[in-house]
């Protein structure tokens, strides 16, 4: 049975563990109608034209996990940013982890989807934000609303911040031979709210999984939301990201996604423009290596005037490493004073490794600024040299390039120990110690 | 004398096409529809050799399977095929000597389009072999280039006098079955135009071609053959323009160019068909294939001014194959109205070495849409390939929409690719500037366009250039938003 029909079939096995007379169900009803009639996206889909799930479809994965598998904090302390105090919403094998988990209700919000869809209290904002902004005919974003029962529920009130970031973390502790993960998580900041997210997604064992998480994120009047993207998974976990970003006035919304590792990485990254003077930002640092394959895809959706976007992607790709960065900016016509910026930057420092680019405009207002620039290469030869005379081995010294490189992006870091985090991760990818923190 | 831009705009759109006339030739013309009988009347009637036959009905069979692209970003009442005559030939044959027996009224027409043929002979020194409908009715300063031994005649000659050529290079860098309306084209093209340059051979004048489209719901598919021989050098120019019609014509041409080891071609083409009315009705369909193929230290540059045609789709393109070779694609493309314009290249690095420049610049105004869709592919072989694209695009009005959908595919680590791409409007800073400076607003925004457009417009010839600045001042001027 190929996982298409698998999941169709096990959708009414999940109907007898949730309320079906909710009106959250009858979304989930129609996801599952529309993911059957689409199925999984195909090579000749125009976005899935250089990432292929097919070698996926053909694992056996569980789709719905056993009992908690208990986990020692000590054994999962490195995953978390353990410098800094944070909120933790922690889910082992798609099931909460309270022991592992610091949640909070103490003026903000910091809990679970799975009471959010299911206690009265919660109802009304449900009722709004629920699946509002999702995608109702992306298939593997209506699979996930099929299945939506679990994920993070952050909703930050007016003129609130939280005291901390707060982190979400899942792991998998390969309990399962193979396992199909759905999270869903619902972000909603409120007007002047602000708040700051780390999601990381980690498996402990060779055990092979696919996680498939939307995330909706409302950012209402003046609110800013700074969210962080760790991916450093093992090269037996595959994830396809799809974030959903509203926007309302003046409000800011960072997203910056960190790809080191994983199999199979794809990001959907989603803006929508519901306001004036916005501005939303994406930035990415990708280091690839062995046969891994990252897939970068934005789309802002400019709909009212005087708003702006910057992206910023950097890639390094090695060994046979397959990069696609696809950026979409669409102006409407009455979005004019737009500024849209996007850039790709690209290294490949292995014959084997390939880059797909393709950035792309469409702009229908006449009074707006947009460009996009794009570039493939390679690290001077004439500056490595210059390093080597400086006594620095040309290891490090190609590895300081590539820092540099890079480290535009990783500058707008908010959180000290993150960026610290990263720093670590980015020099233990290039494989060297230079003797000090980058 | 000042515009407001309200009178400006409103001249723009109620300017009639200025070559919007038909002539009346009584044409030979085969019935509507298109089946194998028709593929094989159309061979018969060329006199064709068996071989050229077999190959007609071989892409008709492959076009028979195939469907319509629809990833363009165009959106049009799709052609019906079985409504259209596939072969249209002027009446008065056989060949003429010279310019006297040529039906007077077919030379009227050239002259109400600006080409006189004597005078273009002694001016421009330009052989002008003139396509009307399908069939090539004049061929000129075909013995100056004879001495030279460059072959430059009708593709349907050229079939009859060297098979040996056409047979071995027709469908080598466009297959039958390419794609559709390549399919479509190799099954029922009626003429076009060949050319040889044997090896060592500086070709010593421009050599250019007018297409035209004259016959009511007769669709043109011309077939074009530029052979460049090894070390040998030919400039290449097609122009056309097209007389006023509600009913969409289809023009769905295929243009091969092989430049052998150390050749050059340099490709231009001024295209002005009939874009419409204003009110987005007719126009001419140009769905066209165009590909050249670069062996060792080759060059083929492309370089085309678009302003005409209701809907293109158009990607001339280069198979960087030979180590050294270079591509070049100079474009400008604009929009007015309700036209839509699908257009870009396609740079295939396989050599090592290889260059490529893509400089594409979109302008869009009325209610038109203006694309770039680009591909640059460096394969894993291709050491050292460098690329280097800018595609700007200017948007004039609130209602037109300029689109980029460049794609980019590295392969190799020695690659270096730059790409970028702007989308603006034409600033006022800028037109108050030149205002201040006394200078009109029209002229301003003539002047602006032109400065936005000259990189492209220097790359043509000199005859072309003055028309292709001619066309954007006509197609352009005063449709600052």
């Amino acid at each position: 049975m190929d996982l298409k029909d698998k999941l169709i079939s096990s959708f009414m096995a999940f109907e007898n563990n949730v309320d079906i007379d909710s009106p959250v169900h009858d979304e989930r009803s129609e996801a599952i109608k529309n993911f059957e009639e689409k199925g999984f996206p195909t090579k000749k889909e125009e976005a899935w034209k250089y990432t292929s799930l097919n070698s996926l479809q053909k694992i056996d994965f569980s789709i719905f996990p056993k009992e908690a598998n208990a986990l020692d904090y000590k054994d999962v302390k490195k995953y978390f940013i353990n410098e800094i105090d944070t909120y933790k919403i922690v889910f082992v094998d798609g099931i909460y982890s309270s022991f592992l988990s610091e949640t909070t209700h103490d003026g903000v919000d910091i809990c679970l989807m799975s009471s959010a869809l299911t206690k009265p209290m919660y109802k009304q904002i449900i009722d709004v934000y629920f699946n509002k902004i999702a995608s109702k005919d992306e298939s593997l974003t209506t699979l996930n609303t099929a299945f939506s029962r679990e994920g993070a529920y952050i909703y930050i009130p007016k003129s609130k911040m939280p005291k901390k970031p707060i982190e979400i973390v899942h792991f998998s502790t390969g309990n399962e031979a193979s396992l199909l993960l759905q999270p869903r998580n619902l972000i909603i900041a409120e007007e002047n709210a602000e708040l700051q997210v780390i999601e990381r997604h980690q498996s402990l064992t060779e055990n092979e999984v696919l996680t498939n998480s939307v995330t909706e994120i409302f950012a209402a009047k003046n609110a800013i939301v700074d969210y962080y993207k760790v991916q450093n998974d093992l090269s037996t976990a595959s994830l396809v990201d799809n974030t959903y970003v509203n926007q309302k006035d003046d409000s800011v919304v960072k997203v910056h996604t960190f790809s080191f590792g994983g199999k199979l990485t794809r990001n959907n990254l989603n803006f929508y423009q519901n306001g004036e003077h916005i501005d939303s930002i994406m930035k990415g640092v990708t280091i690839l290596g062995e046969k891994q394959h990252v897939d970068h895809h934005t789309l802002v959706h400019h709909i009212q005037p005087n708003c702006e976007s910057h992206q910023d992607y950097k890639g390094i790709y090695g060994e046979n490493a397959t990069g696609v960065f696809n950026g979409k900016i669409i102006v409407d016509k009455i979005a004019q004073k737009t500024n849209a910026f996007q850039q790709n930057n690209n290294i490949l420092v292995s014959d084997k490794a390939t880059i797909n680019t393709k950035p792309q405009l469409e702009i229908f207002a006449d009074d707006v600024k947009c460009s996009h620039g794009c570039t493939i290469g390679q690290l001077d030869d004439d500056a490595l040299f210059y390093l080597q005379t400086r006594g620095i081995p040309k290891k490090e010294a190609r590895a300081l390039m590539m820092y540099a490189f890079a480290n535009n992006v990783l500058e707008s870091v908010r959180i000290p120990e993150l960026k610290a985090r990263i720093n670590k991760l980015i020099a233990k990818k290039l494989g060297v110690n230079l003797g000090f923190d980058l | 004398m000042a515009y407001t831009e309200e009178e400006l705009k409103k001249e723009l759109e109620t300017k009639e096409y200025e070559y919007g006339f038909y002539t009346d030739i009584e044409s030979e013309t085969f019935p509507v529809g298109l089946n194998e009988d028709i593929v094989v009347a159309i061979s018969k009637k060329k006199e064709e050799p068996e071989w050229m036959t077999e190959w007609r009905l071989e892409a008709f069979k492959a076009w028979k399977e195939m469907e319509e692209p629809e990833w363009a970003n165009v959106q049009y009442a799709k052609p019906d095929f079985q409504a259209i005559s596939y072969y249209s030939a002027p009446n008065s044959k056989p060949k003429y000597d010279s310019l006297d027996e040529v039906d007077p009224e077919l030379l009227d027409t050239f002259k109400r389009l600006g080409i006189s043929l004597d005078e273009q002979k002694k001016l421009a020194g330009v052989a002008v072999d003139i396509v009307m409908d399908s069939v090539s009715v004049a061929t000129t300063f075909k013995k100056t280039l004879a001495e030279k031994g460059i072959i430059f005649c009708s593709i349907s000659e050229a079939i009859k006098e060297h098979p040996e050529l056409v047979k071995k290079y027709i469908g080598s860098i466009v297959p039958q079955k390419d794609n559709f309306y390549a399919a479509l084209n190799s099954a029922v093209f009626s003429d076009g135009s060949f050319c040889y340059i044997p090896k060592g051979v500086r070709c010593p004048m421009e050599l250019s071609t007018y297409f035209r489209i004259n016959q009511a719901g007769t669709g043109q598919f011309e077939r074009t053959l530029v052979i460049a021989d090894e070390g040998s050098y030919v400039s290449y120019l097609e122009g056309c323009t097209a007389p006023s019609r509600d009913e969409n014509q289809l023009h769905a041409a295929v243009v091969e160019l092989i430049a052998l080891d150390d050749a050059e071609i340099k490709y231009s083409t001024v295209q002005n068909w009939f874009p419409g009315g204003k009110d987005g009705v007719g126009g001419v369909f140009n769905f066209v294939t165009k590909r050249g193929l670069c062996e060792k230290n080759a060059k083929i540059s492309w370089t085309q001014v678009e302003t005409g045609s209701a809907v293109t789709w158009k990607y001339p393109s280069c198979v960087l194959k030979g180590d050294n070779s270079i591509g070049e694609f100079y474009s400008i493309a604009v929009t007015n109205n309700y036209q839509q314009a699908d257009t870009g290249t396609k740079m295939i690095h396989l050599g090592k070495n290889t260059r490529s420049t893509i400089i594409s610049k979109g302008i869009s105004a009325g209610k038109s849409q203006n694309s770039y869709r680009g591909l640059v592919q460096v394969n894993s072989r291709a050491e050292n390939a460098r690329n280097f694209s800018q595609c700007d695009s200017l948007l004039m009005g609130n209602d037109c929409g300029a689109h980029t959908f460049p794609y980019i595919e590295v392969k190799n680590k020695t690659a270096q690719i730059e790409h970028e791409a702007t989308t603006s409007k034409i600033g006022e800073d800028q037109i108050f500037y030149c205002n201040q400076r006394g200078i009109d607003t029209e002229k301003a925004i003539a002047l602006i366009v032109n400065g936005f457009s000259k990189e492209v417009l220097n790359k043509l010839p000199m005859e072309f250039a003055v028309e292709a600045q001619k066309l954007l001042e006509i197609s352009l001027e005063g449709s600052v938003g």
